[in-house]
């Protein structure tokens, strides 16, 4: 009923026609699907992350740890930061935005349905494709170095650090082809993330139901939009300085080799200039999440919804102009120090701002303290620890002291774990009941988040003092006798505790997702669009295009406010979730939505086999890799070319455009 | 009424407890280590630790009233029997400008402070002592070219004295650290970075390579050692000799003979015994070779990288027996010495204080 | 003030843009094209300047101007017919479309095979990638234009190719015209700015 069947078209391949089943999730250009896949892919890699930062801490558990060897501990905290950053937290804010935002405005899908197909599969390819460093990947002493011993019990993967600083990343230090495997990952990681942010653009400017104003749009929305443009303006300076480093390394150029009168300090400028909005691009999605669960628990609505706009939207522009802040024990001047001190510490007014907001929307409400309103609490609470860390990084002379060390560690931890990864598990079990149809288990929930922050604060808390008491970050070993002893122990137990904490999670989510109580349409009496359609989502979203006359719309139907602004439950209100419940679950008129295809999954193929190439860039076996590639490429965008998005009618509304270019 | 006014009274204690508790448990946070950087020993770093402190305790002033306020919210408006249905407040543009102006106000008076101190710190004075500093993978170079000295692992200064170090890398990034002296700067290959260093008493001052730097990155350490004049003088002048010859017939001299006849010289230069071409004129910068000079090797007091101690029973020895195995990556390879070689070299080097 | 939460029925405007989704997407799509060109723009000018020692070449000693101008011409006239393709498809004149958006694609290849001598000349009067930083940063910069451009030769090449097949362009396929047309002046103006700054400004 949902789709209508193809007529068969002139392609390579036939038209793919499942609509469950293995090849309908490889085929599906469905966003919910997309979102799902994005979000599990992510998990994959968050336990893998997870799994190092383990193995780290087992080797810092003690001074002088013989756990691992330093080729070991290298690859290890730099899988660890590249997996968190680039194969969790962005790709699982991905999946939220996939899943939510044709929701939350009132969509049938995204503006660019294969193109959406492509962005999971080059992340997924590119994802894999790091990874295979393990396998293929090959490492050693710089050159003219010494190793006792074959160091490397795991297989080699990138070590150069997650910001992959030169000149150690580059041929002469880096030996073998990690940071190969680095550099070009990252690439194709940055592309999936740059085609998936010009479709959110789009959809998010073209899409929105009738009468979503801008101003109209849930915060969540406008965190997306902004984190959108974050990513369109930062990844062109991260890919040019990612060629950079291929390129010295694989066509000898001389950027980053200071003997030939390259600059290293060149590689931090461009590095950050995307790392610093990188960081918005990571916090911004779970500020919007928060933003949605705190009011929903409050009963109350967000306090200052314009100033949590725009404060949004002025963190992520100011997150461009703070980024030497990064680089202030580099030796940049006096004056880059001094503005780059001021810019730090202005962006701390409008996240400031935001703080404040969430605390006002709480206050006087009527608090639900369940599991997505813990992590959401949990989230502000960890939050403003980070945020007053990093503002004492903005005093310069305060940073040279902790720049590079542990203190840094706890800050960004505070900020990522506490903050992102918080607010993502928030998001998490708020929309539960509308991807699967089902509750989670509340107990286990609560149980999961006390665990969590038992063990965060005692994973990330003791860091601070390691960092002032002199340890250093990347380092394999430390001594004894410097009195880091104890507090390295307990970071140890607390990040077993926080795999503990995980694993409840796993076990609720499993269970609850099969056994789990069937879950109502609305089951938090909540403001948004996508509580307004059957759980779990039908697959074309909403019965009929949705319409809507305020913010928090939903709402608004439900409660009218009394003379004292108390709401008070319309009477109608009940017939009306009933209703919208009917409506959504039999629309009264044929639905189309696009077609599954198989190009999507091929062009995503195409980037690691054209990795391979570039890595083993010889005759035999590199060169014809990269042609594969380029065929493999090309085909495909011959293929998706002449398949149109949706057949069988010709109906013409900009909803259903076919995306191609780009 | 009076009910009223105890409490806020009670919860005011309460607050200033809990700021006092703070502080203390802050103060117990410098755990006197041999790194750490909240115990300061020369004016610098204890500038800056002032100024990290004060602004340490405004983040716990804020910290407190958030979180305060956090779990006051969430304890006294949690839904419980009864309790009606909260007001509508879609915001307030009083409190949203209160709370984006008292912010700005407080970012805006450390800023003052702040921006003096990084142009305070930035150039040295002319009567600073200066000395050329070398990163290499995993060692600190130390010259000091208005003597003609070089030495590497220990920096010798004086105390009470502004020191400017001038340095670079010959390799990769390194980060020079000194906490108890002052924080960090880089050593970046092809440019040139400075940072100043002040002690106040004499002493032995740990410090740390901070910049990842590669395999050994763990194994990189630095040394200031602070002298008052006198001693700082005589130190100068020590070093300025050449190195001291063994006896004819000892085991030191054995030594000798291996170091001249094996693969050290390659690397290594002991003035008055190989001399590698070492310029220092005009403070130029100019590698010694490849490896530290070893000419007062045994007048400092660690090695490899200021990671082993040189008064360690058999330290030396594992050193020269296999470098790569304490130090993964190191240059220095595995010469595949006998027991005997090893024992001759590490007699020798130690007689060269 | 902050409350805009009000319910308003009668402010019901449906607020999209209007502009295609794909248009505004290639608009988004150049806009982050803009920043990856400025990034090695910005690259190429730290260097030019610094001084290498000799025994190198440097770019500026071997820069044709005269050549580089004519080419720089041709590639300006390729966005008058690219406006001319246009305008011919908006009449509805298909031949003249195919012709234009071969010119278009004829006028792109002279650029770049001028590209391919000059690179060739570069090499054989000794300066590669590896001669030093301001080389490389050249070579990165303009290479990546010219695979701008030749991506771009591709796409009017298959808009003409599916035109002669089809006899025509539908209204659908028109639209991929604007869109390469979009692209195809980004490019040329991307090349105006490399031609100023890194060619002309000394």
């Amino acid at each position: 009923m949902a789709t209508t069947t193809a007529a068969p078209a002139r392609t390579i391949f036939r038209r793919p026609a499942s609509t469950t089943g293995f090849w309908s999730w490889i085929t599906t250009a469905d966003h919910k699907k997309i979102g799902i896949m994005y979000g599990y892919t992510a998990f994959i890699f968050f336990i893998l992350g997870g799994l190092e930062a383990l193995i780290l801490r087992i080797q810092l558990a003690q001074p002088n740890g013989t756990f691992l060897s330093a080729a070991e501990y290298n690859a290890m905290f730099t899988m660890h930061g590249t997996t968190m950053i680039f194969l969790f937290v962005m790709p699982v804010s991905a999946a939220f935005f996939n899943y939510l935002l044709p929701l939350m405005i009132g969509a049938r899908d995204v503006a660019f349905p294969r193109m959406n197909a492509v962005s999971f599969w080059i992340f997924l390819f590119g994802g894999v494709f790091l990874y295979t460093s393990f396998i293929f990947g090959t490492s050693g002493a710089p050159e003219g170095g010494n190793l006792a011993e074959e160091v490397s019990r795991l297989g080699a993967a990138p070590n150069g650090g997650w910001f992959g600083y030169a000149p150690n990343s580059g041929t002469r230090f880096s030996t073998g082809t990690v940071m190969d495997y680095w550099a070009i990952g990252l690439q194709i990681l940055g592309l999936a993330s740059l085609i998936s942010s010009v479709n959110f653009i789009v959809t998010v400017f073209n899409m929105r139901a009738k009468g979503m104003t801008l101003l109209r749009m849930p915060v969540f929305v406008w965190m997306t939009t902004v984190v959108a443009f974050l990513l369109l303006f930062s990844l062109p300076i991260i890919a040019v300085a990612l060629f950079m480093i291929t390129f010295d390394r694989t066509l000898g150029t001389l950027f980053f080799d200071a003997a030939a009168g390259g600059d290293p300090i060149l590689w931090q400028h461009f590095f950050w200039l995307f790392g610093h909005p990188e960081v918005y691009i990571l916090i911004l999605p779970a500020m919007g999440i928060v933003s949605e669960i705190l009011p929903t628990f409050s009963r109350k609505p967000l306090f200052g919804y314009p100033a949590v706009v725009f404060a949004g939207a002025a963190i992520g522009f100011m997150g461009f102009g703070v980024w030497a802040h990064h680089m202030f024990a580099s030796g940049v001047t006096p004056i880059t120090q001094a503005a780059f001190g001021l810019s730090t510490m202005a962006i701390a007014v409008p996240t400031g701002i935001k703080i404040f907001n969430w605390i006002g929307t709480i206050w006087k409400g009527r608090i639900t303290l369940n599991t997505p309103m813990l992590f959401a609490i949990g989230f502000v609470a960890m939050f403003v620890i980070g945020g007053l860390s990093g503002v004492t990084h903005s005093i310069v002379p305060a940073d040279w002291q902790q720049t590079d060390t542990y203190y840094i560690v706890a800050h960004f931890q505070y900020v990522l774990f506490g903050g992102s990864i918080f607010g993502l598990f928030a998001g998490l079990y708020y929309w539960f009941p509308k991807l699967t149809g089902r509750m989670y288990n509340e107990a286990t929930g609560k149980l999961h988040f006390w665990i969590w922050m038992l063990g965060f604060n005692l994973t990330f808390a003791p860091m601070h003092w390691l960092g002032l008491n002199g340890m250093v970050r990347r380092t394999w070993v430390y001594d004894e006798g410097l009195g880091l002893d104890s507090w390295n122990m307990a970071v140890t137990v607390g990040a077993f505790i926080i795999a503990i904490g995980l694993l409840v999670f796993m076990g609720n989510w499993i269970w609850s997702k099969r056994r789990g109580p069937i879950a109502p349409m609305d089951p938090w009496d909540a403001r948004t669009l996508e509580w307004t359609i059957p759980s779990p989502t039908p697959e074309y979203n909403f019965g009929v295009d949705p319409k809507v006359s305020a913010l928090d719309d939903f709402w608004h139907r439900k409660y009218s406010e009394d003379d004292e602004g108390r709401p008070v439950r319309r009477p109608e209100a009940d017939q009306l979730v009933a209703e919208l419940e009917d409506v959504g679950l039999h629309p009264p008129a044929p639905i189309h939505l696009p077609n599954p295809s198989y190009y999507p999954f091929l062009v995503g193929l195409a980037f690691p086999i054209l990795g391979y190439g570039v890595i083993y860039n010889d005759k035999a076996f590199g060169i014809p890799l990269m042609l594969l590639g380029v065929l493999v490429l090309v085909g495909s965008a011959i293929g998706w070319g002449v398949e149109p998005l949706e057949e069988g009618h010709d109906d013409h509304s900009d909803h259903d455009d076919d995306g191609e270019e780009g | 009424m009076q009910r009223g006014v105890q409490r806020t009274k009670r919860s005011t204690w309460w607050r200033l407890a809990s700021v006092v508790v703070l502080a203390l448990a802050l103060a117990a946070c410098s755990n006197g280590g041999a790194l750490d950087s909240l115990d300061p020993r020369g004016p610098i770093a204890e500038d800056i630790d002032g100024l990290f402190k004060l602004t340490l305790y405004i983040a716990i002033a804020i910290f407190v009233v958030v979180q305060g306020a956090l779990l006051v919210a969430v304890v006294a408006f949690r839904d419980r029997e009864g309790r009606a249905e909260p007001k509508q407040v879609h915001g307030n543009a009083k409190l949203e400008v209160v709370w984006t102006v008292i912010p700005v106000i407080i970012l805006a008076s450390i800023a003052v402070p702040t921006i003096e101190r990084v142009f305070k710190y930035t150039d040295c004075s002319p009567d600073a002592v200066t000395i050329d500093v070398i990163g290499h993978q995993w060692w600190f170079e130390y010259h000091y070219a208005d003597e003609g000295i070089v030495t590497a692992n220990t920096l010798v200064i004086p105390t009470n004295t502004e020191i400017c170090l001038n340095m670079t890398s010959e390799d990769v990034l390194h980060n020079y650290w000194i906490p108890k002296l002052n924080g960090k700067r880089y050593l970046v290959p092809g440019q040139d970075t400075t940072l100043l260093l002040e002690a106040s008493e004499p002493g032995e001052y740990w410090g740390h390579c901070a910049e990842f730097c590669g395999l050994s990155h763990a194994k990189m350490r630095a040394r200031a050692v602070a002298m008052d004049a006198a001693d700082y003088q005589t130190w100068l002048d020590e070093q300025r000799l050449d190195a001291v010859e063994p006896e004819v017939g000892t085991l030191e001299a054995q030594g000798k003979d291996l170091f001249l006849a094996g693969q050290c010289v390659a690397c290594h230069n002991i003035n008055g015994v190989n001399e590698l071409d070492v310029a220092t004129g005009a403070g130029e910068l100019l590698g010694n070779g490849i490896g530290p000079d070893l000419t007062h090797f045994a007048s400092r007091s660690a090695f490899a990288g200021a990671v082993l101690e040189l008064d360690e029973p058999g330290a030396l020895e594992a050193w020269l027996a296999d470098p790569p195995e304490i130090k993964p990556g190191s240059f220095m390879p595995n010469l595949g010495l006998t027991a005997g070689e090893i024992d001759a070299l590490a007699a020798y080097l130690r007689s060269l204080d | 003030m902050a409350d805009v939460a009000h319910v308003d029925d009668h402010h019901d405007v449906h607020e999209s843009t209007g502009i295609e989704n794909r248009k505004l997407g290639m608009w988004a799509f150049l806009s982050s094209e803009f920043l990856f060109f400025g990034a090695l723009i910005s690259n190429y000018l730290l260097f030019k300047g610094r001084d290498f020692g000799a025994g190198t070449v440097y770019p500026r000693e071997l820069y044709d101007i005269p050549f580089t101008s004519i080419s720089s011409f041709v590639l300006l006239m390729s966005s008058l017919t690219m406006v001319l393709a246009h305008h011919a498809l908006a009449t509805g004149d298909q031949n003249g479309t195919r012709t234009w958006l071969l010119a278009t694609g004829m006028l792109g290849s002279v650029f770049i095979g001028g590209q391919v001598f000059e690179f060739t000349e570069f090499v054989l009067e000794g300066m590669t990638i590896s001669s030093n930083p301001a080389a490389s940063a050249f070579f990165m910069l303009t290479g990546f234009h010219g695979a701008h451009v030749f991506i771009g030769i591709l796409m009017l090449l298959s808009l003409y190719g599916i035109s002669r097949r089809q006899g025509g362009l539908t209204e659908a396929q028109g639209l991929n015209v604007e869109l390469v047309g979009l692209y195809w002046h980004f490019v040329d103006i991307i090349w105006i700015v490399i031609f100023t700054i890194v060619y002309l400004i000394p």
